[in-house]
């Protein structure tokens, strides 16, 4: 077999292939999704009563304050940004991303336990002493950052841990509360596979619907 | 904890169950016999065939076969680095990426070209979705459909067929079996929520502080990721991968994308023992990479779930290790995945690897290092019958015949090939980068976890390059722009190349020299290869030539690791 | 196990007779042998020598650099602790590894030396001669043996020694070969027939002339292919040594990678090695146990054939007996004994066996054939007696054409036995009648696998004899024993097929092919190699000489024709067809001691890595893997290269020897092999280890 007759059977069976993979089956998938699923095809997004889009119900969102359920330490802060200071563009593509610690990185015990340094731009606040201050008892989702920065739970046992707080600072009964959680958790699949997980965003959503 | 084992296990179970069917099928497809889709496929594929100037009839030599694959990856190499180079200006760019860099956008296609998909840069701010869709995602078609037509190929000569058209293979591989299995895997991912939209990120004022925005990235999600698992290629749409909610939103798609990227070669040992006409052979074999992975996947899983002391320590409590894992997958699926992953070489992660405790990343290392625990598409499974063949010739002397695999005698030839292949293209691959790169830490490493850790990181990451799984200890400084992403780029190509091309031609010209032999018939005085304790010597063979050429750098990584940390240290 | 004993080196034999008697020429003078090896251990550390060998030129070198660094610690850069200390222990490894290639050395040198001193014993028979060449005008001039070329034509007369391999072209006459088969009993060579007419170079003419031509050139006989292949001279890599090389050749490069990229990993994690310590590791993990043994399994294996006084012209012949999948056998010779017995009288026509048995005596008084003589026994034992006058009476020899022999008694009578056909003619001639039953004895004997002889006195048909093929004792269980090892028996013979099969029924054997002719033997063999076996024969006749050649493993008889023997890649001196059994085990055990020591050597490396790992990165905090306990790294690394130089010398007897072999299906030779080389060279090393480790007076 010649040379050329080979270079030309590879050459065009990349171009035969690309056309069926790289083009035709796209396209076929993209046109489904947008023609028969379209809230999950175009990112599962939420919408308030205003049919404004407040986020995505996969996609977790960060809280930090007493009034909302808190969500996991995130590397990304949740591919969040403030729009007048994105110098690193995040605003524009959106970004994932972990930490890479290593179970034997000083640096994770340090962004665990925190570090007091003389020079207070070294200094680092703690995930262990920020939950300690919030008074919620540490568990590990908590304490650990998530694996895409973007992960949209918390463990129910997280959850039940800050019902308290969150009752105190929005005055209402944790009873109140409670059926919220349960709402929002998604469970494990088939009731075997994963691990259930308290949608924080949704969960907060229904907090401010709750009580405004 | 019984929660997180039974789900291990039934996870494990359903693809186990699935073996025998599957891997039925694949030997119909590739036996050329009759099945379900023909009315469809037959039309298609005679069309696919006279569009590419294919001769279904012809059948080619190891060599031919070789070369076929080398000219046709070539080409689609060329397009691909064409395309992510001027991803600037071409259509579906919908966040106005430029160009990365050469180096950035050669490592990517060699990445994809391998099966590697070893990704040196973040999906979401470095590449267009026509660069995604256009060119990764149609490499991870004919990459995998490449690994399947290796393997295939090296399946027939051993079993003394000739090996077959590489044309014909690389085209059913897809109609037949990635293509269709795609379809309905993309739907049901999108049912169950993977985006799968062209429109670009949406930014949204955060809930708690309008002042700050949230972009969610989104794209054509659903097509791209039930290939990236099915063929294992193991490249994420975004940065993060499988952790991605919108990659792996939840535990379906989880179960969907685990049981994916073992199907194929775990079907593929069955696939084997059709074709050799020894289902019992393929059982052993098939129990004794399970076996191996069983241990490997206890050993994860038992070590992420205790959890990491020191911080045990400051919690109060025995918790696991979540750092880099997601709640939703908890520490169960995250080992069962990681351990999944590096050992069929899909290389997608749905927890980072990084910082898995010592002992996972010893086990993940570890299946790096064997490339058996299931293997790569297609061509695991050629491995792990180089393997035996290495095995049948180091104590098949013990039985005092001239060592034979299915009738066939191993020769020099043989040997040359397979050991060449099994033994020294790794060491070459891994260790000699490795330790360049760790003779100079600060100009070409990158590592950023101290002490034995990263020494870890680097040879992970030579190791995934060289086994084409695309894993890797991600803390790594090795993308652009960081100083070191240069010297990672182009090292990596070495050994991804290395880790691919090199066996490929080998375990060819073995096949075909394995084809040409003449059967010898079997008596008693034949060691007999389909035994409990043939199999058991086999897994032997294994882990001692594994354990002698990677024990040194496990010491010195992981196994240090551990004793550091136990030490509490 | 008894059945084992058979396969050792000096079984207890049957067929053939025994032949520790016959084996007494080869007996080589081994004494100095190990003063010799000894030297040539040292003689052999020529690196031109030494790199022949890949796994033990990588130690050579690494002794080359350790003694350097002896000298100067910091020549490959700066050592922490460069003083005294170092240099002695880096001594000390020199000194450690240069035995390791010594004691490597010395198992070839022993093997060669074995080999050398059976070369000399098949030598002294060699020693020139004066040859009496007859020139084409018809005169004779005496020449050097040495200077004789194939065609020539010499004379040999009474007490010269036979210059070359030749056959007789005329004369009788009766030669001693005890030199080489060790028979002490003349052979008589005549021209003409296949068996009698070739004859070996130093073998001595007893009694009349001979005309030889010359067959083979000087050095280029039997005995000279054989002496340099125990030699180890000529001696060429068999293919299974060639691929085990390769497989050694890779894991030596594998293990040289490991270590040359060790040095900056170590660096990084704080926890510097020095170049001694990194040459001493690799040293313990490449192979050196089989690399080091490889060449003296096999010349020890060609030695093993030549003590079973069977001459192979190569390695690779001797390894493919191991692979025989079929043997193909003559009946006559091989699986029954040459000669057939008489073994009872059949009378007919009415007469009683007494007068059979008178009748038969009265025809072989004169026969001296071994089936004469024992017609004779057994009509002796019937009661007859010789009723005549020896003297008066003559004897009627046998000849192809009568097909018949007896005796013309005193009183005029004659006595015949013969084929059934012929005395039926005869007594046809002498106007006697035949009647039924001597048809119904003569299918009767055949078809219990016997020779049917007619005796008849005149005209008178007295009766059959019944000449049965005798089945050499033991056979059957050998046959049994091939057949579990897998090979496959056909038996070949002129016979016809009742007689064929009873035969082979009694021998054992798995197939036959009667009343075969020269062309069905490589038929057959033919036949086989299609599916894929191999296959051995034996043959003696010019006839034979294609299927030998055809045949992947032909032994010839040495009895047998010139013709044969050229075809043949094993002659056989003893001519003793069931050798090839023996054979057999031969290749399987050479193929079984290079598996077995490359299993052990492989599974030893486990061993090493935790003795020397975990010690010298102790600073890495991974002491903990020191399972041994091992002292320091300084012990633990001196203990294993001790360990590795010892095992070395230990094996030397096993290499030379050749692990035991048994007559076992392959999946039980694998069982018991690997439960002994493989998990035993898993474990075996941590005690020697711990031992040493333990005896060593090192800190």
């Amino acid at each position: 077999m010649s040379f050329a007759r080979e270079a030309s059977r590879a050459i065009r069976s990349t171009f035969v292939l690309w056309l069926l993979t790289g083009i035709l089956y796209p396209l076929l998938m993209i046109a489904f999704g947008q023609l028969v699923l379209p809230d999950q095809a175009n990112g599962s997004l939420l919408k308030n009563a205003q049919g404004t889009v407040v986020g995505s119900a996969l996609i977790g969102q960060p809280f930090t304050s007493d009034r909302y359920f808190n969500s996991r330490p995130s590397t990304t802060n949740y591919s969040t940004a403030n729009p007048q200071q994105d110098e690193a563009g995040v605003l524009k593509t959106g970004v994932s991303g972990a930490s890479n610690l290593a179970p034997s990185n000083p640096a994770l015990l340090e962004r665990i336990q925190g570090k007091s340094d003389p020079d207070p731009a070294k200094n680092i606040t703690g995930d262990l002493e920020r939950l300690q201050s919030a008074g919620i008892s540490p568990t590990a989702d908590l304490v650990y950052t998530s694996g895409s920065s973007l992960d949209p739970h918390i463990t129910p046992e997280a959850a039940r841990n800050q019902v308290a707080r969150v009752a105190a600072s929005r005055s209402l009964q944790p009873s109140q509360i409670e059926p919220l959680i349960a709402q929002n958790t998604d469970g494990r699949f088939l009731g075997i596979f994963g691990e259930p997980g308290v949608n924080v965003l949704k969960l907060n959503l229904a907090l401010d619907a709750l009580q405004p | 904890m019984f929660q997180g084992w039974l789900q291990i296990a039934l996870t494990i179970a359903l693809f186990v169950a699935l073996a025998p069917t599957f891997g039925g099928y694949m030997a119909q497809v590739y036996l050329g016999q009759k099945t379900l889709l023909d009315p469809v496929l037959v039309p298609v594929e005679g069309m696919l065939y006279s569009l590419t100037g294919t001769e279904k009839k012809e059948e080619m030599t190891g060599w031919q076969y070789a070369r076929a694959i080398l000219y046709s990856n070539l080409a689609m190499g060329l397009l691909i680095f064409f395309l992510i180079m001027n991803q600037g200006w071409l259509p579906l760019n919908p966040t106005g990426l430029g160009a990365p860099t050469w180096d950035t956008a050669l490592h990517t296609t060699i990445s994809f070209i391998t099966n590697t998909n070893q990704q040196h840069y973040s999906g979401e701010t470095t590449l267009s979705y026509g660069s995604q869709i256009l060119g990764l995602g149609y490499h991870m078609f004919t990459s995998a459909a490449t690994g399947l037509a290796v393997g295939i190929a090296f399946i027939r000569g051993l079993t003394g067929r000739p090996l077959g058209n590489f044309y014909v293979d690389l085209i059913r591989s897809i109609t037949r079996i990635l293509l269709p299995i795609s379809i309905v895997g993309a739907v049901a991912l999108m049912l169950l929520g993977v985006p799968e939209t062209l429109a670009g990120p949406v930014v949204v004022p955060t809930l708690e502080d309008p002042a700050v925005s949230q972009a969610i990235a989104r794209g054509p999600v659903a097509h791209f990721e039930i290939i990236k698992q099915l063929g294992e290629n193991g490249g994420g749409f975004f940065a993060i991968n499988s952790a991605h909610p919108f990659e792996n939103p939840n535990p379906a798609t989880n179960l969907i994308q685990i049981v994916a990227m073992v199907v194929i070669p775990s079907a593929f040992i069955y696939t084997y023992g059709v074709f050799a006409n020894s289902r019992r052979q393929a059982w052993l074999i098939y129990g004794m990479v399970l076996t191996i992975y069983l241990l490997f996947v206890t050993l994860t899983a038992i070590s992420e779930y205790q959890g990491n002391p020191a911080v045990n320590a400051l919690l109060g409590n025995v918790q696991p290790n979540l750092e880099g894992k997601e709640v939703r997958f908890g520490w169960a699926q995250s080992a069962l995945f990681a351990t999944t992953t590096t050992g069929t070489m899909c290389g997608a992660v749905n927890s980072l690897h990084d910082s898995f405790m010592p002992l996972g990343g010893f086990v993940l290392l570890s299946n790096l290092f064997l490339q058996i625990i299931w293997g790569g598409q297609g061509t695991g499974t050629a491995y792990l019958f180089a393997y035996l063949i290495l095995a049948v010739f180091v104590t098949g002397l013990m039985v005092g015949r001239t060592p034979e695999f299915l009738g066939r005698k191993i020769e020099k030839r043989e040997v040359v090939l397979a050991s060449f292949l099994i033994l020294l293209v790794h060491p070459i691959t891994i260790l000699i980068p490795g330790a360049i790169a760790l003779a100079f830490p600060e100009q070409l490493a990158g590592i950023s976890n101290p002490g034995f850790h990263g020494l870890s990181q680097v040879i992970y990451e030579y190791a995934s390059a060289a086994a084409n799984n695309g894993s890797g200890f991600e803390g790594l400084a090795d993308s652009q722009p960081a100083s070191t992403g240069l010297w990672w780029n182009l090292s990596t190509c070495f050994s991804l190349l290395g880790g691919r091309y090199i066996p490929t031609i080998a375990l060819l010209l073995l096949a075909d020299s394995l084809s040409r032999k003449q059967p010898v018939p079997m008596t008693v005085g034949t060691l007999r290869t389909d035994t409990f304790l043939f199999t058991g010597v086999t897994a032997g063979v294994v882990l001692i030539l594994g354990a002698l050429t990677f024990f040194p750098v496990l010491a010195l990584g992981p196994i240090a690791e551990a004793f550091q940390m136990a030490k509490g240290g | 196990m008894e059945s084992s004993n058979q396969f050792s080196s000096t079984p207890p034999r049957a067929p053939g007779g025994p032949r520790q008697s016959r084996r007494h020429t080869p007996k080589a003078d081994m004494s100095g042998l190990y003063q010799r090896a000894v030297k040539q251990a040292f003689v052999k550390l020529d690196p031109r020598i030494t790199v022949k060998n890949p796994v033990m030129f990588i130690v050579w070198v690494g002794t080359i650099v350790t003694a350097l660094v002896t000298v100067n610690p910091n020549l490959f850069g700066n050592v922490s602790d460069a003083g005294l200390n170092q240099q002695i222990f880096n001594g000390l490894i020199t000194f450690i590894l240069f035995f390791t290639l010594v004691f490597a050395n010395f198992a070839e040198a022993v093997a060669e030396g074995r080999g050398k001193a059976q070369a000399d014993s098949l030598r002294s028979t060699r020693s020139d001669t004066i040859a009496r060449k007859i020139l084409p005008d018809g005169s004779v001039q005496e020449v050097s043996s040495t200077d004789l070329r194939r065609g020539d034509q010499v004379k040999v007369i009474a007490g010269d020694m036979i210059p070359s391999d030749g056959d007789v072209i005329q004369g009788i006459g009766s030669v001693d070969e005890s030199a080489i088969t060790g028979e002490s009993a003349p052979v008589l060579k005549q021209p003409g027939t296949d068996i009698a007419s070739s004859v070996t170079g130093g073998t001595r003419l007893l009694s009349d002339e001979l005309v030889v031509r010359i067959t083979a050139d000087p050095g280029k006989g039997f005995i000279d292919r054989m002496i340099a292949l125990v030699e180890g001279a000529e001696r060429t890599k068999t293919p299974n040594e060639i691929a085990l090389t390769v497989l050694l050749v890779v894991l030596t490069q594998v293990f040289l990678i490991v270590i040359a990229t060790m040095s900056p990993l170590a660096d990084y994690v704080q926890s510097p090695t020095t170049i001694a310590i990194l040459i001493s590791l690799l040293v313990a993990l490449i192979p050196t146990t089989i690399g080091g043994l490889l060449s003296a399994i096999g010349i020890a294996g060609m030695d093993r054939v030549a003590q079973f006084n069977v001459i192979a012209t190569s390695g690779r012949a001797v390894e493919a007996c191991g692979d025989i999948n079929t043997l193909v056998l003559d009946k006559t010779g091989t699986i029954t004994l040459g000669n057939r017995l008489a073994s009872q009288f059949i009378p007919v026509n009415g007469y009683s066996e007494q007068a059979v048995a008178q009748a038969a005596l009265a025809a072989s008084v004169f026969d001296e054939t071994p089936e004469g003589r024992s017609i004779v026994r057994l009509a002796e034992e019937w009661g007859a007696a010789i009723d005549f006058d020896r003297q008066a009476a003559e004897g009627i020899e046998f000849s192809a054409r009568t097909r018949m022999s007896g005796t013309n008694l005193p009183d005029g009578g004659e006595a015949r036995k013969g084929a059934v056909d012929a005395i039926k003619g005869f007594v046809r001639s002498r106007g006697g009648t035949l009647s039924a039953d001597l048809d119904t004895a003569y299918e009767g004997v055949s078809r219990l696998g016997g020779t049917p002889l007619a005796v008849c006195k005149n005209s008178d048909i007295y009766g059959v004899i019944y000449l049965k093929d005798i089945v050499k004792p033991g056979l059957r269980e050998r046959f049994d024993q091939l057949r579990r090892m897998g090979v496959r028996t056909i038996m070949l013979t002129g016979d016809n097929r009742i007689t064929a099969s009873v035969i082979a029924a009694e021998a054992g054997v798995d197939d036959f092919i009667a009343e075969a002719t020269p062309e069905d033997k490589i038929d057959v063999i033919r036949r086989e190699q299609s599916q894929g076996k191999l296959v051995a024969m034996t043959g003696d006749g010019t006839n034979d000489a294609p299927a030998l050649a055809q045949a992947n493993v032909g032994v010839a008889m040495n009895s047998g024709t010139q013709a044969a023997k050229e075809a043949a890649n094993m002659v056989d001196l003893d001519s003793d067809p069931t050798k090839l059994i023996d054979l057999v085990a031969i290749g399987k055990q050479l193929l079984i001691t290079r598996g077995a020591l490359t299993t052990f050597s492989i599974a030893n490396d486990i061993a090493k890595y935790f003795a020397i790992i975990p010690t010298i990165f102790a600073a890495a905090g991974i002491g903990s893997l020191n399972v041994m306990g091992l002292k320091s790294p300084q012990s633990a690394i001196i203990s294993a290269l001790i360990y590795n130089a010892l095992i070395i010398l230990a094996l030397i007897p096993l290499a030379l020897k050749g692990v035991q072999f048994r007559p076992l299906t392959a999946n039980q030779l694998l069982q018991r092999n690997i439960l002994i080389y493989g998990v035993g060279g898993v474990i075996a090393p941590f005690i020697a280890i711990k031992l040493i480790d333990l005896i060593l007076p090192i800190a």
